[in-house]
C-alpha cells in the first residue's frame, strides 16, 4: 500500500472524532452557546467507552454510555452557563479541566491496556476500485457518522426544528417573543453537543486507536471547535474540514513510516500548525464570518 | 407564554445593586462546596475522606517544610494569573499561558546551555529577562493573529501551547539533550550562577516569589490607577462605549497578550533557574491552565489573586501528600481544580442575582 492509498483508506476514520465533536459543537453554537469544554467531554466519553468495552460490555453499550456521560457533563455546563448565566468561556474551560481530570482518574488502572476495534464493512464493487477502493471499506461508526452528517445538514436546511435552533442563536429575544423556549432549546443543543463529543471520544478510544493512554484526545476537541469556525457553521464545510484534518494526521503517520527525515515532534504539531494557519486565513475574511456567524454566540439570555 | 415551560422553577432575578457581601463570601463558599463534592467522590472511590481532607487541605499548612513548598509553587501561579487576569478583564482570553511559560523556560535555558562555563551574578537576571521576552514573543503570535487576521485568540493561544510542548520535546530529545543524561529528556544541570538566589534560608523559596509579589503590586496599580488599565476594563465591560470613546481595541489586545505572555515567560524562566536547575520535559505541571482558575477564583482582582494563588499552590502540595498517604491518583487535583472553578462561578451568580421561587402558571411568588 503506498502513501496515497493509505491516506485515502484511513482518512474517514481519522476524520470521525473531529467530525462528530465538531458537528455537536456546531449545533450548540448555532443555538448561541459557546461550550469550550469539548476536549474534556471527549476525554470523558473516551474513558467511559473504553472501560465498558474492556469489561466486555460491547461497543454499542460503550458508545451509548459515553454519549450519556458526556451529555451529563454538558448539562452541568448548561445549568451553570445558561441557568446561572455565568461566563460561558469560564464555564467551558472549567468543564474541560474537570472532564480531563475525571478521565485521567477513571482511566488510571487501564493505562496501556487494549481492546478490540471494529471490523470494516466493505461496499461491494466500489471497494475493489484501485487506489480509492479503500475509501469504501469503513467500520460501522464511520458509515453511521456519514449518515448523521447528512441528517444534520437536512435538519438545518429543511426542517422547522433547524430553523428554531438558528432563531434562538441569531436573535433570542425575537425567538422568545414568538413563544419559543429559548433556554430549553439551548439546553437541548448543548446536551446534543455533549453526547456527540462523547461519541467522538468513544470512537477515538475504542475504534480508531483502541488503546488507553491518558491525554489520548491530544487537542482534538480544540481542533473540533476550530473546525466549526473553519466550516463557518455549515455542516458540509465542517465535513470537508474534518476530512482535511483526518488526511493531515495520516500524512504525518505516512511520512514517519517512509522514513523521511522530519522530526516526529514537527509532525505531531502539524495538525495544530495547520489549525493556526487555516484559522488565520478563514478569519481574515471578516465578511464571510459575519455572514455565517451566530449573532448572539456566547451571550447570556435574559428577558 | 414564557411561564408555561418553566413549571415552579426557581428564577434568577437581577439585583438592583450587586451584593458586595456575597462577593466576599462567594470564594470560601465555593471552596466549601467543591470540597464536599470531592470528598464525596473520594468516598465513592473507597478512600477515607477524612484522611484525604487532612492530607490535601490541612497538611500543607501544618509544617514549615511543606508550607515553604506551597510558597515555592505559589510564585509561578501568582505571576501567570496576574498577567492573565488583566486580559480576562478586557475580555481577551489568553488561555495558552502554558505555551508562553514553556517558551520562557526555553529562552532562559539558552544562556546556561550555550554558555555553560560562564560565571557571574548577571546570569540569572539575564535569564529572567530573556524568559519574559520569550513568553511575550510567543504571545505576540496570538496577538498578531487576533488583531491582523481576526482569528479567535482562545483557539490560537491554545494551539500554540500544544506546539510549544512539542518544541520542548524536540529540544530535549535532540539538540539540547544532556549527552551524559542516560537518554533522559532533560538538559545539563545549570551552573551555580544561573540559579535565582534563595530568599528564605533553609527552604527552596527564592527571589522569584518577591518578583511575583512586586508584579502583583504593579498589576494593582495598573488596573486600579492607570488610564491604560481603565481603558482595558471599559473595553471588557462595555466594548461599544470603549469604541465610541476612541479606545483602540487592537492596542488593548496587544497589551493584554504581551503582559500575559511576559508574566508567564518570567514564571517559566524562574522555574528552570530555580527549583529545577535544568530544562526538563516536566517543567510545568499545568501551571498555565491552573493559573486560569487562579485568576477567576481571585475575582480577576490583583489582591484576590494573591489568596487564590496560595490556595491553588496548597492544593498542588496537598495533592502530592494525598497521593502518598491516601493512595489518591494525582488526577484528583485536576478534578478538584475544575469543580472549584465551577462552584465559584455558581456562587458568583448570586452576587448579581437572587433566587426567587415562582409557580409557573401565573408567574406569582408564593
Amino acid at each position: 500500500m503506498n502513501a496515497l492509498e493509505f491516506i485515502v483508506a484511513g482518512m474517514l476514520a481519522a476524520a470521525t472524532p473531529f467530525l462528530l465533536a465538531a458537528l455537536g459543537e456546531m449545533v450548540a453554537e448555532r443555538a448561541g452557546v459557546l461550550n469550550l469544554g469539548v476536549e474534556g467531554m471527549m476525554a470523558m466519553g473516551a474513558v467511559v467507552a473504553f472501560i465498558i468495552v474492556y469489561h466486555g460490555g460491547g461497543h454499542l453499550l460503550g458508545f451509548l454510555a459515553a454519549g450519556l456521560a458526556s451529555a451529563a457533563l454538558s448539562l452541568v455546563f448548561a445549568i451553570i452557563a445558561l441557568g446561572f448565566r455565568a461566563n460561558q468561556v469560564a464555564v467551558g474551560l472549567a468543564i474541560g479541566i474537570l472532564g480531563q481530570g475525571l478521565s485521567a482518574l477513571f482511566g488510571k488502572s487501564y493505562e496501556s491496556l487494549t481492546v478490540k476495534g471494529l471490523p470494516k464493512l466493505s461496499l461491494p464493487w466500489l471497494s475493489d476500485i484501485p487506489v480509492i477502493g479503500g475509501l469504501f471499506a469503513q467500520d460501522v461508526i464511520v458509515w453511521l457518522s456519514l449518515a448523521v452528517t447528512v441528517a444534520i445538514w437536512a435538519i438545518f436546511a429543511y426542517t422547522k426544528t433547524g430553523l428554531v435552533v438558528r432563531a434562538v442563536g441569531e436573535n433570542p429575544k425575537a425567538a422568545h417573543a414568538l413563544g419559543y423556549p429559548v433556554i430549553a432549546v439551548r439546553f437541548a443543543a448543548v446536551a446534543f453537543g455533549g453526547a456527540f463529543a462523547g461519541f467522538a471520544g468513544a470512537y477515538a478510544a475504542v475504534v480508531y486507536t483502541p488503546l488507553w493512554a491518558d491525554g489520548m484526545i491530544a487537542g482534538r476537541g480544540w481542533i473540533a471547535i476550530a473546525l466549526v469556525v473553519f466550516g463557518t457553521w455549515l455542516t458540509s464545510r465542517i465535513f470537508l474540514g474534518a476530512c482535511l484534518f483526518g488526511a493531515v494526521s495520516l500524512a504525518s503517520l505516512a511520512a514517519q513510516a517512509t522514513g523521511l527525515d522530519i522530526s516526529s515532534q514537527l509532525l505531531s504539531s502539524l495538525p495544530y500548525l495547520v489549525t493556526i494557519v487555516v484559522l488565520g486565513v478563514i478569519s481574515s475574511n471578516r465578511r464571510l464570518l459575519k455572514l455565517n456567524g451566530v449573532a448572539s454566540l456566547g451571550e447570556p439570555f435574559e428577558h | 407564554m414564557s411561564a408555561s415551560f418553566r413549571p415552579s422553577l426557581p428564577v434568577l432575578i437581577r439585583r438592583e445593586h450587586a451584593s458586595p457581601a456575597i462577593k466576599l463570601v462567594a470564594p470560601p463558599a465555593a471552596l466549601g462546596l467543591a470540597t464536599l463534592l470531592n470528598l464525596g467522590l473520594y468516598l465513592l472511590m473507597g478512600r477515607d475522606p477524612g484522611a484525604v481532607f487532612h492530607a490535601m487541605l490541612l497538611e500543607p499548612f501544618l509544617s514549615w517544610a511543606s508550607f515553604s513548598e506551597v510558597l515555592l509553587k505559589m510564585g509561578p501561579l501568582l505571576l501567570i494569573a496576574q498577567g492573565l487576569a488583566i486580559g480576562f478583564r478586557a475580555k481577551i482570553f489568553n488561555i495558552g499561558a502554558e505555551g508562553q511559560f514553556i517558551l520562557g523556560a526555553i529562552f532562559a535555558s539558552a544562556i546556561p546551555i550555550w554558555l555553560p562555563q560562564a560565571t557571574g551574578q548577571w546570569i540569572w537576571p539575564a535569564m529572567l529577562v530573556l524568559g519574559a521576552l520569550g513568553g511575550a514573543l510567543w504571545a505576540s503570535l496570538t496577538a498578531f493573529w487576533r488583531v491582523r487576521l481576526n482569528a479567535n485568540e482562545i483557539l490560537v493561544s491554545l494551539m500554540l501551547a500544544l506546539v510549544a510542548a512539542q518544541l520542548l520535546n524536540y529540544l530535549l530529545l535532540g539538540p539540547w539533550k544532556d549527552p551524559a543524561g542516560f537518554n533522559f529528556p532533560q538538559s545539563v544541570m545549570f551552573q551555580y550562577d544561573a540559579m535565582v538566589p534563595i530568599l528564605i534560608p533553609g527552604t527552596r523559596v527564592n527571589v522569584s516569589l518577591l518578583i511575583a509579589f512586586a508584579f502583583s503590586l504593579a498589576a494593582w496599580v495598573f488596573m486600579q490607577r492607570s488610564f491604560a488599565g481603565y481603558k482595558l476594563q471599559v473595553g471588557g465591560l462595555a466594548p461599544r462605549a470603549a469604541g465610541y470613546a476612541g479606545f483602540n481595541e487592537g492596542r488593548a489586545i496587544w497589551l493584554s497578550l504581551l503582559i500575559g505572555g511576559l508574566a508567564a515567560g518570567l514564571a517559566g524562566a524562574a522555574e528552570v533557574a530555580g527549583p529545577l536547575g535544568q530544562l526538563q520535559r516536566s517543567i510545568s505541571t499545568g501551571y498555565g491552565y491552573a493559573a486560569i482558575i487562579v485568576a477567576y477564583l481571585g475575582g480577576l482582582h490583583p489582591i484576590g489573586i494573591v489568596f487564590s494563588a496560595l490556595l491553588m499552590a496548597a492544593l498542588y502540595i496537598g495533592g502530592d501528600n494525598a497521593m502518598v498517604s491516601a493512595n489518591l491518583p494525582i488526577a484528583a487535583v485536576r478534578v478538584f481544580q475544575g469543580s472549584l472553578l465551577l462552584a465559584y462561578l455558581v456562587a458568583m451568580a448570586f452576587v448579581r442575582y437572587r433566587l426567587e421561587w415562582r409557580h409557573a402558571a401565573h408567574g406569582s411568588t408564593p
